[in-house]
């Protein structure tokens, strides 16, 4: 029996980070489908989970986190042994992943955030779209992208020379974006066209689409 | 050879690095960047930082950028000296640690910088500050410090007992903030207050605070 449940939603970007986390590896987990048209991750017994109201909620034992990018890493952390190992060890080559980790906190995710929502979620829910804001962020992609290109022609992943949590946390975004208009900003770039190709095609990453509803 | 900080001692971001420098008592020399003149936006500066922000920690052959980075870097590679800003020891208070680390990040931040902005950055480009910029932003920094004043009834410090780089990661913005208007929100939540009054008294942030004249006359 697991102990470890994951509060969430399979559609939600912080969801599917942490389920990925679980896949790659190879932990078994409780998945708690938490309705979001309903609110029911603004009201108990999910606000006890998370005071913010957002998905995913974890809980290991008597562990309880919020935040996927602190869940992601106590999984890695704990779960060291299992699966494929996330993180990097040499203290130097660390620090270099929790950079690019803050990278994809700050810079990447603050603009992919508003284009999946406006390029992934409002047609779903027949919303129209804003596009000034789809062209403000898609402007800001494009030099996000830059330097993205810039360093995946140094390293192969962004985080290192192995696949790790830095490469993992921006699947979720990307699965949305890729659907997009916005996927020529990755295309039209080799390097980067190439890393995205590489971390969607990992067997952990189809399972979290597998738990998509159609 | 010392640690490098190239930075400035009135930014937000810089001061958050070099306070943690201070809790864990390594020396460092902090090497001023004129962002007044866009000196980060140009080489070589970019060519340490491609996203031509401060600050930039430079320790012998490793260049690092976005202070939350810094302060994990510092905070792991000295966490034998000073306090224990970590955690090291304890799997599942160091993950307490980085969860409040996360909200400081993805909601206290994002809430308290835009009205920063509009109190100190809009008045010396000859703007009058946004109301309605800061009317939204101090809707949503309700929500946060509602939860935070919940977490530290319980909590003397926000992942437990135990100060860490989870209370640090507030300091510097929260100071820029308090010498605002809506320093009162902070001040009629009796235990975000209290926990203020305590992390900003650390000597560590004495240490910082003097250089932290942002917005004072004086200042080109």
């Amino acid at each position: 029996m697991t102990t470890i449940k994951v509060h969430g939603s399979p559609l939600s970007t912080a969801t599917m980070r942490v389920t990925a986390t679980l896949y790659e590896k190879q932990i078994e987990f409780e998945f708690v489908d938490i309705n979001l048209r309903n609110g029911d991750h603004k009201k108990e017994p999910f606000i006890s989970l998370n005071p913010f109201g957002q998905v995913p909620a974890f809980e290991d034992g008597d562990l309880k986190l919020f935040e996927s990018r602190a869940i992601t890493q106590y999984i890695d952390h704990e779960y060291g042994d299992k699966g494929t190992k996330l993180t990097i060890s040499d203290s130097k080559k660390k620090a270099i992943m929790g950079l690019w980790s803050e990278v994809e906190s700050h810079h990447f995710d603050q603009v992919a955030t508003k284009l999946v929502w406006e390029l992934g979620f409002k047609p779903l829910f027949e919303i129209p779209l804003d596009t000034k804001i789809v062209e403000e962020n898609e402007a800001k992609l494009d030099s996000i992208l830059n330097v993205y290109e810039k360093r995946l022609s140094e390293s192969k992943y962004l985080g290192g020379e192995s696949f790790t949590l830095v490469d993992l946390h921006h699947l979720p975004c990307l699965h949305y974006l890729m659907k997009s208009q916005i996927k020529k900003l990755f295309e039209s770039r080799p390097y980067v066209s190439a890393w995205v190709a590489d971390i969607t095609a990992r067997p952990a990453w189809s399972k979290v689409i597998a738990m998509i509803p159609n | 050879m010392a640690l490098k900080i190239y930075g400035l001692a009135m930014s937000t971001n810089t001061t958050r690095a070099m306070i943690c420098l201070h809790e864990k008592e390594v020396d460092f020399e902090l090497v001023p960047v004129n962002v007044f003149a866009s000196e980060h936006k140009l080489p070589p500066f970019l060519n340490k930082n491609p996203f031509g922000l401060i600050p930039v920690l430079e320790d012998d052959d490793l260049t690092l950028f976005e202070s939350r980075a810094i302060t994990s870097y510092v905070a792991e590679k000295f966490k034998e000296i000073g306090p224990d800003l970590i955690r090291h020891k304890d799997i599942k208070e160091a993950s307490l640690v980085k969860m409040w680390t996360e909200v400081e990040s993805h909601y206290y931040d994002p809430a308290v910088s835009p009205i920063i902005y509009e109190y100190f950055v809009a008045p010396f480009q000859g703007q009058e500050p946004n109301k309605t910029v800061i009317e939204t932003n101090m809707e949503k920094l309700k929500i946060v410090l509602d939860v935070y004043e919940a977490k530290l009834s319980t909590t003397k410090y926000l992942a437990g007992d135990f100060y860490s780089l989870a209370d640090l990661s507030h300091i510097s913005e929260t100071h820029y903030f308090m010498q605002t208007p809506c320093a009162s929100m902070i001040n009629e939540r009796i235990h975000v207050k209290a926990w203020w009054e305590d992390i900003s008294s650390r000597p560590a942030f004495q240490k910082v605070v003097g250089g932290m004249t942002f917005g004072q006359n004086d200042q080109k």
